[in-house]
């Protein structure tokens, strides 16, 4: 399977799709990357006059990239086509260490901590251009295959 | 292992992803983890994964299907020790 249909199976569009390019997906890991376009909504409100990225967009992306599209390809493996993916963010627990600024480009890093029951949990990460860490946490969501 | 050292196990683990606090006042074997202790469904695979680990065991996914109570919780344990 390419990642392309990973991508295809991702149940957001704009103005709440936060990957561009999925650059790795294994069992056990998952690696994309996003670029924030400058005309992104938020940047009008967030700050007033002068934007950064919220911390809940990051955390948004990182669980797009590291959970949802990890969850994608764990569901896809385990058995036949998934016909309809539903979702839901159960927990994060994230630490910020850098901002980021409209056009910036991020990767993210993601390890599954555990997958079971329909709840994947994993340790996510997010670099800059300059391989800083942004931002580091875990978090979880429930995912499943509602077969028709 | 006898049964009140099982539920006291239990209701350890529990105790942490509880909403409903009350729920933990008469805690019993009908005492129901979604209805009385309001306890969310992501929370509940933490459960189980801490039941494994306490009483090092493993829960396959029809079990894990059947645990809606205490009881179920109990039993489930009580026939995997025994097998194991």
């Amino acid at each position: 399977m390419d990642f392309k249909n990973i991508l295809e199976k991702l149940p957001y569009s704009s103005p709440f799709l936060f990957v561009d390019e999925l650059l790795k997906v294994n069992e056990k890991s998952a690696e994309g990357i996003y670029t924030f376009p400058e005309n992104s909504f938020f940047y009008k409100g967030h700050f007033k006059d002068n934007p950064v990225t919220p911390g809940v967009i990051l955390t948004e992306c990182m669980a797009q990239i590291g959970v949802v599209c990890l969850g994608i390809f764990l569901l896809e493996n385990e058995k036949t086509e998934s016909n309809d993916i539903k979702l839901a963010l159960s927990s994060s627990e994230i630490d910020f260490y850098l901002p980021v600024f409209p056009g910036e480009t991020v990767k993210v890093v993601s390890e599954k901590l555990f997958y079971r029951f329909n709840k994947l949990k994993c340790e996510v990460r997010m670099y800059d251009k300059q391989d800083k860490l942004i931002c580091r946490g875990k978090i979880a969501g429930m995912i499943k295959n509602e077969s028709a | 292992m006898n049964d009140k050292e099982i539920l006291d196990s239990i209701k350890k683990i529990v105790t942490p992803y509880t909403q409903r606090k009350e729920g933990l006042e008469n805690f019993n074997e009908e005492t129901d983890f979604i209805k009385d202790l309001e306890v969310n469904s992501a929370n509940l695979v933490d459960v189980i994964l801490d039941v494994e680990d306490e009483f090092n065991i493993e829960i396959d996914n029809d079990s894990m299907e059947g645990m809606l109570t205490v009881g179920d919780a109990k039993n489930i344990i009580e026939r995997k020790l025994a097998s194991a």
